[in-house]
């Protein structure tokens, strides 16, 4: 039908909340065969929350078109301005492991939403989880794109190229995959609403989307800012059906118990593994050092301190919640006196051979950076990171087998990041069973929040830690080569190894499988677990006094 | 830095992986792999392939985050079905994008001109109470993938089903907005009708209850693909949407809601196209094939003879209108030629004794 330009510009404007009223509308109460209960929660729902999003799908999907035409365009625009000619290759090399990690977490949030849907008995929440579920097909699929483009058009594609296998093999995005199972397995509250929307998103994902983005541009990098922020734009809404749904379990007395302990595990857990891997990558993955920048701690006091501690967390007090106050002040002290980024970087760059990524040596400029920020940073890991540059031409030990006084981690059995605040590092028994945790959190965490009940109440739904969680178990007593050789860390002429500790593109330069051969790999939990007593007790002495570098 | 290296452009240097620039980890369908497919395989790991240290977080009752005992379907490679329509959030946005500008641009051209107005009262009232009755069938169908997104065995699945989760839920709330605007132009329509009917009026009240019973269905996602886009749809849906709606609106001065329902005739096209494909692949398993042509086969003993019932319910609709374009007889006829057709598209036959 023709319809004049001028009458197209004087459309009514679609009244959203008199459209969402109707929207909500949609859903009925069935009374032929009930909803299955497809996934299990302790929690009990009570009355409606009020200020649910407003929000249809018709102005959604125009809005996220044309968010997508701003990104896809910047993404040419970044090629046609050469991009990748002033891009520092220190920071996309850490890209392989950030995206290599993403994609799943966000997918996954998205599968969460039906656990949401199906437990949480409100429409109009019901309707929110929907965009976030569609939402979550765009971040995940949006970020496989991002990561297909720098293979394209980086210098060194190899990482790239394998990253989802990587994604399942790499010692280092195990870690990752904590995080993504924690949004879809056990309690679809615990899972979906607290540690996903609750902790995560409302927490962390400024730290994750908003800093990293500017420490990319400060890198030359245009492409990940485009994309994250455009990703981070739609976490308001997820944010939005976080607090609903608190708020439909908050008013319930009876869970309140579950509550604390879930906030308790979701931020503890967040911050082991969502500080370990964006800090480091800040940090260590940017050649930007202009003083006057923020370091990761400042940022965290801002974000996650100021604008998520005392704005949001500590307000639920007066529901009659209670807030562990001290852990938030425990991440705090592990964040500075404890250095726990440093020592994280420090621990992926020590088991550069089995990552998937190259870890550039540092230099004098960042060593100045480090002690500005970090006081006394040079005199805890500048000889070690002199080793690691010395260390970095093939031909020598691979730094992990190197006598340079490092001792190579106990991993958490918790957050599966390592113990490498040694002196936190707690041993206990579950079950019979020995295991080593990076904090007294992470302890409690398996031993009394993943169990099957909670101050004397039982918890049939929540999830159970399983699997081979500790990576270093699976290839206890292998040789280097042959772990590298089984995770296909391994480039197209069959010798050259994926993961380098520098940034040298020439052959000549390169490791090979020769080069990391007849270094036998050791789980050091098999080993604690094989000790007698006498000899674990000393061990564990040892380890909280720490190491020295020579 | 390192002193030789002065840029990080593609090429710039040549040694031993300079020029891997394709995800090399999986099959390609066809002779190079899609950009949908670089998106999506693999994204949701699996033991069987890449995941070394399997499932770290599991279900209080041991089960992993991804159980292959939730359907009764089995496989003996989950990743093997591709999406033909090949969707990832770019192409996602810009289909529901366009058919959003081309519905609200077609109502407010509709309402531009006046056209309501010449809408027959008959047909009037077949739209408030019955197409207005229809969006709650989609909207709970679009739920039930929603749902049924979560527990899909590979990624190519899961998307695939949460696009369909999409579509539906859009063209339910399209209906919806639709009345909304109708209502302000026709100020007898009762925009409350639609949930009233599908609540109570006897002819909609088996199209609620095998809905309602797909929901009711135990996370085994392939039996609510299978329910839904390869019995319900042809069955009931399309009958109702293309049998119905879209056989009598002209003749009652209506182009409007056609235009709505075609969209959601081309979802279902697609729908169907994915779910043709990934029964197609469970159905020719070399190993597994015959056990699922057992399991659909009791899917269909369970389903066809509820959405033959549904169908036959929605029969008294065919006679309210003026104009008597066709009857139902002749759209239950091609309800079934459609459903024959589909299930010879998998190869399958109807079970004895059912009947249609
Ligand atoms: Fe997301
Ligand atoms: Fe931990």
């Amino acid at each position: 039908m023709a319809m004049s330009l001028s009458k197209v510009k004087k459309q009514r404007r679609m009244s959203i909340s008199e459209a969402h009223n109707r929207v909500k509308n949609l859903a009925w109460t069935p009374s032929y065969a009930q909803e299955a209960l497809k996934y299990p929660t302790d929690y009990k729902f009570s009355k409606a929350p009020k200020d649910t999003m407003k929000q249809v799908l018709r102005s959604y999907f125009n809005m996220q078109e044309e968010k997508d035409d701003r990104v896809f365009g910047a993404m040419d625009a970044a090629l046609r301005g050469n991009m990748f000619r002033n891009a520092q290759p220190r920071w996309i090399e850490w890209m392989k492991l950030f995206l290599g990690i993403i994609p799943f977490p966000e997918i996954s949030a998205a599968r969460s939403m039906a656990m949401l849907s199906n437990v949480v008995p409100n429409d109009e929440l019901k309707n929110g989880y929907a965009f976030q579920m569609i939402d979550e097909f765009r971040h995940s699929t949006i970020q496989m794109n991002l990561k297909k483009w720098y293979m394209e058009n980086y210098i060194d594609p190899a990482g790239f190229d394998i990253t989802q296998r990587a994604f399942g093999h790499c010692y280092a995005t195990t870690i990752g995959r904590q995080f993504g199972e924690g949004f879809i397995t056990g309690d679809a509250i615990t899972a979906a609403n607290i540690y996903l929307q609750i902790v995560a998103e409302t927490a962390f994902t400024n730290t994750l989307f908003v800093a990293m983005p500017s420490e990319a541009s400060a890198n030359g990098d245009y492409a990940l800012p485009t994309i994250f922020l455009s990703v981070q734009s739609d976490e308001s809404r997820h944010i939005n059906n976080g607090y609903g749904t608190l708020m439909m379990v908050l008013g319930e007395p009876d869970n309140h118990d579950l509550l604390e302990r879930d906030i308790r595990y979701a931020f503890w857990q967040n911050h082991c593994i969502v500080d370990a891997a964006v800090g480091s990558i800040i940090e260590y993955g940017t050649k930007d050092r202009r003083k006057d920048k923020e370091s990761y701690v400042d940022l965290w006091e801002r974000w996650v301190y100021d604008d998520y501690y005392r704005s949001y967390l500590a307000p639920l007090e007066k529901y009659g919640l209670k807030i562990h106050h001290d852990d938030i002040e425990a991440a705090w002290n592990r964040l500075t006196k404890g250095k726990y980024v440093h020592k994280v970087a420090q621990f992926f760059a020590t088991g550069w051979p089995v990552n998937f990524w190259r870890i550039d040596p540092l230099d004098e400029y960042d060593f100045e950076w480090f002690e500005k920020k970090y006081p006394g940073w040079y005199k805890e890991f500048g000889k070690w990171w002199e080793h690691y540059r010395e260390l970095s031409t093939p031909g020598n030990d691979p730094i992990a087998f190197a006598d340079v006084g490092y001792v190579y981690p106990h991993r958490c059995w918790s957050c599966l990041v390592p113990c490498v605040i040694r002196e936190d590092m707690v041993v206990d028994e579950v079950d019979g069973q020995l295991y080593t945790y990076c904090s007294e959190q992470c302890r409690w965490t398996h031993k009394v929040a993943f169990s099957d009940n909670y101050n004397g109440r039982p918890t049939p739904a929540m999830g159970k830690f399983s699997g081979k969680r500790q990576w270093e178990e699976v290839y206890h007593g292998w040789d280097l080569a042959d772990i590298i050789k089984h995770m296909g860390f391994v480039r197209p002429d069959g010798k050259t190894l994926v993961p380098q500790p520098h940034l040298h593109f020439d052959d000549q330069k390169m490791w090979t499988l020769d080069d990391v051969k007849g270094y036998e790999f050791k789980s050091p939990i098999v080993t604690l677990r094989e000790m007698t007593p006498e000899q674990r007790e000393k061990h564990i002495e040892e380890y909280h006094a720490g190491f020295t570098i020579h | 830095m390192s002193e030789a290296q002065t840029t990080a452009e593609a090429h710039a240097k040549k040694f031993s992986g300079s020029n891997s620039r394709k995800f090399n980890y999986f099959e390609p369908k066809g002779r190079r792999a899609t950009l949908y497919e670089d998106v999506t395989v693999d994204v949701q790991p699996d033991p069987e392939r890449y995941l070394l240290q399997d499932w770290i977080i599991s279900w209080a009752d041991g089960k992993p985050a991804y159980a292959e005992e939730w359907t009764k379907i089995e496989s003996s490679d989950w990743h093997a079905f591709r999406d033909p329509n090949g969707e990832w959030e770019r192409n996602h946005y810009i289909r529901q994008s366009s058919i959003e500008k081309q519905v609200a641009l077609t109502i407010e051209s509709a309402q531009q001109e006046g056209v309501f107005q010449n809408i027959d009262k008959t047909w009037r009232k077949v739209i408030q109470d019955h197409f207005s009755a229809s969006k709650h069938a989609e909207y709970g169908l679009g739920m039930v993938f929603l749902q049924a997104q979560r527990d899909g065995m590979s990624q190519m699945i899961n998307n695939a089903t949460l696009v369909n989760s999409s579509d539906k839920l859009r063209y339910a709330q399209d209906i919806t907005l639709y009345l909304m605007d109708l209502a302000k132009d026709l100020k007898e329509l009762n925009e409350d009708a639609g949930k009233e009917n599908w609540l109570n009026n006897p002819v909609w009240q088996e199209t609620r209850r095998v809905t309602e019973s797909f929901a009711a269905i135990n996370k085994d996602w392939a039996e609510q693909v299978f329910a839904v886009n390869l019995i319900f749809e042809p069955l009931v849906g399309e009958l109702f949407r293309s049998g119905f709606i879209m056989q009598f609106a002209a003749s009652h001065g209506d182009y409007v809601t056609p235009a709505i329902v075609s969209t959601a005739e081309a979802d279902y096209e697609r729908n169907l196209a994915y779910s043709v494909e990934m029964f197609n692949t469970f159905l020719s398993d070399p190993i597994y094939g015959d056990n699922n042509k057992n399991v659909t086969q009791e899917w269909m003993k369970k389903y066809v003879p509820m959405c033959v019932e549904a169908a036959n319910q929605l029969q008294p609709i065919w006679s309210q209108p003026r104009v008597k374009v066709s009857t139902f007889s002749d759209a239950y006829n091609r309800a079934k030629e459609r459903f024959n057709s589909i299930l010879g598209q998998i190869n399958i036959k109807i079970p004895e004794g059912v009947k249609l």
